[in-house]
């Protein structure tokens, strides 16, 4: 019964993973760039919720709500002023620029409240344990599992039936033909921007209420890991992002049901090493050959 | 109804369209013949706004639209059929005949185009569930099509609609090209087939390394020695 325990408490955290790895997922298959800032938007999502809960004494779902407004917003700033000025240069000036902008982020929180941990209020949402089976679950878990996936369904009824999801999977797959149909390119990548941040900002309140300690330099370790999470499932692919997420979150809690938990982190990347080295396009990636 | 004075346009340093003016009127098919790399696609590009022209004008009904965004261009009515197909292969038929209409907000007028342009090409309806990629080439150019009629445009640029087909459907494909411009769609045709082209055109230029060489009606350019010997095949 611990084995399903850590399943369940394994979904819950790939979950999370899976919120980020969205983000980078969509603006890859829509720009093509790794946007390494997109961990940090996660942690000043965070803050945001913090702030809204513990100084503005705001309910969950507002603070959640804030916050995913408020990283949108954030997302398209960083985009419009960092790299849409980049959008034909070269990918490795682009990267850089994502680092460049990731350190900004973290060490500008920093300065601006300094750099202690905060501790996020514990009792925002009831914390029971339920029983079922013999299986100890606690809501927490099924709440954020239940708030995920409500913001992954939301994602693809935007994705699929919208006029803007639509939108941004023509301009993925070709810009110039996405133009010809009279698409303004520039508003669909800031959306894509927008949509991916404000998930990565729901993917902070999250955390935060569930591992309760935020700091400013939070973002980096789950921003990788969901990173290794969207390459799993395959980089640019939707349904890539949540499964590789939820693999990752599943696999983790694994290893520290074994007794490994300090080679938790570790194993993130070298599933990273094995998929590169196995299967470069992921779990739902085809392997492509371009076209010349 | 188009009327391009004097552009001139640069990929970098190397000049691609050499001081090009060109007419179309009302209700015409005209065509753009020429070898490959000669600047036909680089017109159509330009003409829609794809690439900025160093300078020139390019007149939409008394407009000028050079250097416009490309989505003010489709607005204003001229759409374009690119080179390629370039349809969206990761999306149905039905997805990419609903992006070709993207600018469109009246409903009705849209579902009546859907009604249209399956009847242009009933293949289509067949396939309307299908993703644009499991088409063959064939029918991914009536989606191209189909896709920039969507727009309901008055000015149709086309780029190479021939290309990579076999021969009878290159005459399908021909005859709805004459079709659609007997419904009043105005058509500037780019080509390599020049004898397909001319078969359909009322008027023709002829393009080389970035230069209108030659302009008439088709009759005109069809008894020319020039053209026989440099596009046409003949002796």
């Amino acid at each position: 019964m611990e084995f399903v325990q850590q399943l369940i408490n394994g979904i819950s955290l790939g979950s999370i993973y899976a919120l980020i790895a969205l983000g980078y997922t969509m603006v890859y298959g829509i720009v093509k760039l790794i946007n390494f800032a997109h961990g940090d938007v996660f942690m000043v999502g965070a803050f945001i919720g913090f702030y809204s809960i513990s100084v503005f004494h705001l309910n969950f779902f507002l603070a959640l709500l804030i916050s995913m407004v408020a990283c949108a917003i954030f997302g398209v700033v960083i985009e419009r002023i960092a790299y849409k000025p980049l959008r034909n240069a070269t990918r490795i000036a682009a990267l850089i620029t994502a680092i460049g902008v990731s350190l900004l982020i973290e060490y500008g929180t920093i300065y601006i409240r300094g750099a202690q941990i905060e501790a996020y209020p514990g009792n925002v949402i009831p914390d029971v344990t339920i029983k079922f089976f013999g299986v100890e679950v606690s809501s927490q878990s099924l709440f954020i599992l239940g708030v995920s996936v409500l913001l992954m369904v939301c994602l693809q009824f935007i994705v699929h039936k919208t006029k803007i999801g639509k939108a941004m999977r023509a301009v993925s797959h070709d810009m110039d033909a996405a133009r010809l149909m009279g698409i303004n390119v520039d508003n669909t990548i800031s959306a894509t921007f927008a949509i991916g941040s404000a998930l990565a900002g729901a993917a902070g309140v999250i955390f935060g209420m569930y591992y309760t300690s935020i700091d400013p330099l939070m973002g980096i370790i789950p921003g990788l890991k969901a990173f290794v999470a969207a390459v799993l499932g395959g980089i640019g692919i939707i349904p890539g992002a949540m499964v590789g997420g939820l693999v990752l979150g599943v696999i983790e809690a694994l290893v520290s049901a074994l007794g490994y938990s300090l080679w938790r982190d570790g194993v993130a990347f070298i599933v990273l090493i094995l998929i590169l080295i196995f299967r470069p396009s992921g779990l739902f990636g085809k392997n492509v050959r371009e076209k010349v | 109804m188009l009327n391009i004075q004097n552009l001139n346009v640069y990929y970098g340093n190397i000049q691609a369209l050499k001081g090009v003016s060109l007419e179309i009127n009302e209700g015409e098919i005209v065509t753009l013949i020429g070898a490959n790399g000669a600047g036909k696609s680089t017109l159509l590009k330009t003409i829609s706004g794809l690439i900025k022209p160093k300078d020139g004008e390019i007149l939409f009904e008394g407009q000028n639209i050079a250097g416009k965004v490309a989505q003010s261009i489709v607005k204003k009515g001229v759409s374009q059929v690119p080179e390629g197909r370039r349809v969206f292969a990761n999306m149905t038929v039905e997805e990419n005949l609903e992006l070709g209409a993207f600018l469109r907000k009246d409903t009705k007028g849209i579902r009546e185009d859907f009604e249209k342009v399956y009847n242009l090409f009933p293949r289509l309806q067949e396939r309307r569930k299908q993703q644009a990629g499991t088409l063959s080439g064939g029918e991914q150019q009536m989606l191209a099509m189909g896709r920039a009629l969507m727009a309901r445009p008055r000015l149709l640029l086309l780029d190479e609609p021939s290309m990579g087909l076999a021969p009878l459907l290159v005459k399908t494909i021909f005859r709805i090209i004459q079709e659609i411009n007997d419904t009043g769609t105005t058509i500037l045709l780019v080509e390599q087939n020049a004898n397909m082209a001319l078969s359909v055109a009322d008027r023709a230029y002829v393009i080389e390394t970035g230069r209108i060489v030659l302009d008439g009606t088709s009759d005109e350019l069809n008894q020319s020695d020039q053209i026989r010997t440099a596009y046409l095949g003949g002796h």
